[in-house]
């Protein structure tokens, strides 16, 4: 290691978190200086959160010692470790969107006047920290009102509020576009300067590569090691990070084989004029056996509220839908499970997991609630199935018993793939399935999709990165403005080709 | 040691214990049984037998707090259903008869069913939240059953309605057969059957639920129309052993008793997870302490007060920080904190899609 000028301000050593029978970190040492762009490393299910979480006290380590600016502690929850200099911002953004702006900035730390709120200098004050970050927003303005983007940064801002010695962010930029990227890293790097530490998550290589100074690697809650960025080439990281050589990601680049359909196949689902008033704009797709198609488009383009109207989530006002040849309605989610059309939301929360309920609970639930409840799965069934998913798909931990919530992000998508999986559909809508996840998993879940469809499924993919949807789309749907703008060849598109469709420059 | 610690019954059976030993320490002949005219006598019959029309109550309870709802209106129901069953045998020539008995009992059971279905019908159809739709009927029951009954307490003699609920089967109280069948039916049918799992993934993901197909709005209905039953069968066992029709007194509180059963029973109100093991004990734990309560000589004064307390003693005990705190002083390493707090809307809520 080069030679250390500051003392760390953070500094863990042999820390051990532990939710039985699940170690999930063992022994880890991490050391967080001032003054540096610390990235945090490793798969999900590494451990990352958990160490953020032992750190601001969320978690208690079972074992090791937190020193933070040379003294033990252990905080008893994030805003004891904000007390303490420590800060974070998590990706999902926990901000009281019916506030204004200064009350997010400034909550709990409101100055007051005569055991009132000082509102005016709160105002004031709220609009200095937005200064001071370079971010034109309106203090008095209503949170809400706002993109999710200007919300993160808020989210920093207001973290940066008290004294704030230690910034963690925690996947910061998963929903921020190009530019609004840029103007976080223009932060982070002002406040590096000031000499704050920042701890940074991300999935996105090339902009750790882009802001970070120093990172730590994490694989299956252990340490791997700490490197300076500068000597540690992308492969070499991606190793580290998953434990094995790039073939697995490399093999998901070449899944699509481009066998010509046979012209007169009738599609497996066909749609005419489908459309939902303030949804998506009325739009043709034929979808057909054994084939990918990728739907691309920016946020708020269509894509999600079409594949919903495809799989009966929502209901389409006008159209027709066609399920191998015959007309029908798909007016629910259960109605289109019922000719083998199956749909992942985007939204894992809020519409996919069921976090109370174990594992085994979860891949059976879709296929359970289609047999209705009087006719359960024998068990021993269900128990050959789960484990044959958990083997299949690399779910870990490898318990059937164990409650989703416990599970990463990555795991809890590879659950609800598996739940759909069990029901064998014949159409798989699959809405951002690779969103929040890792390259490992990542690679894993489009190699599957590229499987599935050998097999003679068909797959509707909707990806928000582009060089996803190109890579194993046989055909790509582009979306603009909620309306359906063009349908190319995925083999012959190029990224260009298809982000001139997106921008509206392009004809198709 | 701590494995019995952390298990979910562990304290409403600890309570129940510390229970029957203040009883049996004050009255050392508390837990006797005595056979008397071939059917069985003593305290602990008798807390069965008051357990019962409780233990009905919160059985559907149960299942409605599952898919995050509340239920309200089984006090009210059970008004209704002693009222229909009583008015019904008052006006008949001949209340003795079996077949009068059994249409004044299928004729309070089937109102009490299209009140349930009517709360189901609010909650699932039209989307209003539960603790609103079922305050409805909750005030409106009253009225109902005042209006069946004429605003007069209806008292009758039949010997067969009767037996439900002061009789014996096999030297066991009816009362207590009946609710403990029904109990131990219906917990057997949710495990076996599939209904217990859909019901608590409805109660902790229904958009999640939804979209995998599972018929969340049909089952919500059933658990308020079935608890709608339930309420309506110990109403009928509630009159049955006052035999008299009190449209305002009949199960009054009965759905706080309820609710409390539940909670002691380890069911978080939030939905989702629920433990009809526990409802059963918790059931048995507040019949018991009303018990108790007779026997210690407490005054009537304090009585609520001595029951809040041991209820929050309870509650307290059973809510995960205090759990998590006793095992960690029992243990060390300490155990993992809590998960996070799931972002879940209020427990009441059901948003209407």
């Amino acid at each position: 290691m080069t030679q250390q000028t500051a003392p760390a301000v953070v500094e863990m050593t042999g820390i051990s978190v532990e939710f039985p029978p699940v170690r999930a970190l063992d022994g880890v040492d991490f050391r967080l200086r001032p003054g540096e762009i610390h990235a945090l490393m490793g798969e999900n299910g590494a451990g990352k959160s958990t160490l953020i979480k032992a750190l601001t006290g969320i978690h208690s380590p079972t074992a090791g010692t937190i020193l933070v600016d040379g003294v033990e502690r252990r905080f008893t929850g994030p805003a004891d470790a904000r007390a303490h200099g420590v800060s974070t911002v998590y990706q999902e953004v926990n901000l009281c969107e019916n506030l204004t702006v200064a009350e997010n900035i400034m909550l709990g730390a409101e100055p007051r006047l005569l055991g009132g709120l000082h509102w005016p200098a709160m105002r004031r004050q709220a609009a200095s920290h937005l200064e001071r970050m370079g971010l034109s927003i309106d203090p008095s303005s209503s949170l809400g009102s706002h993109s999710l983007a200007v919300q993160q940064l808020v989210a920093i801002c207001r973290a940066t509020v008290s004294d704030c010695k230690v910034l963690i962010l925690d996947e910061p930029t998963s929903s921020l576009d190009t530019d609004e990227v840029a103007h976080l890293f223009t932060v982070m790097r002002a406040l590096r300067d000031d000499g704050v530490a920042i701890l940074f998550v991300s999935h996105f290589l090339d902009q750790i590569y882009e802001v970070s100074d120093r990172m730590t690697v994490l694989r299956n809650g252990a340490l791997v090691g700490e490197y300076a960025t500068a000597d540690l080439p992308a492969a070499e990281l991606v190793q580290h990070m998953i434990g094995r050589s790039m073939e697995v990601l490399e093999a998901a680049e070449e899944v699509v084989e481009h066998a010509e359909r046979p012209a007169a196949a009738t599609p497996l689902l066909q749609v005419v004029g489908l459309g939902r008033k303030g949804s998506v704009q009325p739009f043709d797709l034929d979808l057909y056996e054994g084939e990918v198609v990728g739907l691309a488009g920016l946020l708020g383009s269509g894509r999600t509220e079409l594949a919903r109207l495809l799989t009966g989530a929502d209901r389409a006002d006008v159209g027709q839908t066609r399920v191998s040849g015959q007309t029908t309605r798909l007016r629910t989610p259960r109605a289109a499970m019922g000719h083998g059309i199956a749909y992942t939301s985007e939204d894992r929360k809020g519409e996919g997991v069921v976090d109370g309920l174990t594992v085994r609970e979860n891949i059976v639930l879709a296929l359970q609630a289609r047999r209705g409840w009087m006719r359960p799965l024998p068990r021993k069934q269900v128990d050959e199935l789960v484990a044959s998913y958990i083997q299949q798909l690399g779910i870990r931990p490898a318990d059937p018993e164990a409650l989703l919530r416990n599970l990463s992000g990555g795991n809890q998508q590879k659950v609800l793939l598996a739940r759909w999986l069990a029901t064998a559909p014949q159409l798989l809508v699959l809405d951002e399935p690779t969103r929040g996840i890792d390259v490992g998993a990542k690679a894993e879940i489009q190699k599957l999709v590229a499987d599935l469809a050998a097999e003679g499924m068909s797959v509707v993919f909707i990806s928000a990165e582009l060089e996803e949807v190109l890579r194993i789309s046989h055909r790509i749907a582009v979306m603009r403005d909620r309306r359906k703008v063009a349908e190319i060849d995925g083999g012959r598109a190029t990224m260009d080709q298809v982000v001139d469709l997106i921008a509206g420059g392009g004809t198709a | 040691m701590t494995k019995l610690l952390r298990h979910h019954l562990f304290w409403p059976v600890a309570a129940l214990v510390v229970l029957l030993v203040a009883n049996t320490v004050a009255r050392p002949s508390f837990l006797a049984i005595t056979v008397r005219d071939g059917h069985l006598f003593g305290a602990p019959i008798d807390i069965l037998r008051t357990t019962a029309p409780l233990l009905l109550v919160a059985l559907g309870m149960t299942l409605v707090i599952a898919t995050r709802g509340i239920d309200l209106s089984v006090g009210a129901v059970v008004a209704v259903s002693g009222a229909v069953a009583l008015s019904h045998l008052a006006s008949s020539p001949n209340p003795d008869s079996p077949v009068t008995v059994l249409t004044a009992v299928g004729l309070a059971l089937a109102l009490c069913l299209v009140l349930g279905v009517w709360n189901g019908f609010l909650v699932s159809v039209l989307g209003i939240q539960p603790i609103i739709a079922t305050l409805i009927l909750m005030t409106a029951g009253r009225g109902v059953a005042m209006l069946i009954t004429g605003g007069m307490i209806t008292t009758v003699n039949s010997g067969p309605f009767k037996t439900l609920g002061s009789g014996f089967w096999l030297g066991l109280p009816v009362a207590a057969v009946i609710a403990f069948g029904v109990f131990a039916v219906v917990a057997f049918v949710v495990r076996r059957t599939a209904l217990g799992m859909l019901l608590e993934a409805t109660g902790i993901n229904p958009a999640a639920s939804r979209l995998s197909g599972v018929r969340s709005k049909t089952l919500t209905w059933t658990v308020y129309t079935a608890s709608g039953l339930f309420a309506g069968l110990a109403g009928l066992l509630i009159s049955a052993d006052t035999m008299a029709a009190d449209a305002n007194n009949a199960g009054l509180f009965i759905e706080l008793d309820a609710i409390l059963a539940v909670v002691i029973g380890g069911t978080a109100l939030s939905g989702g997870k629920f433990n009809l093991s526990g409802t059963l004990v918790g059931a048995l734990v507040i019949a018991t302490l009303e018990r108790t309560v007779t026997v210690l000589g407490i005054s009537p004064l304090v009585t609520p007060l001595f029951m809040a307390l041991v209820v929050i003693v309870v509650t307290l005990l059973q809510s995960p920080r205090m759990r998590e705190r006793l095992a960690s002083a029992t243990r060390r390493p300490t155990p993992p904190s809590e998960p996070q707090p799931a972002a879940r809307p209020d427990s009441t809520e059901v948003k209407a899609r």
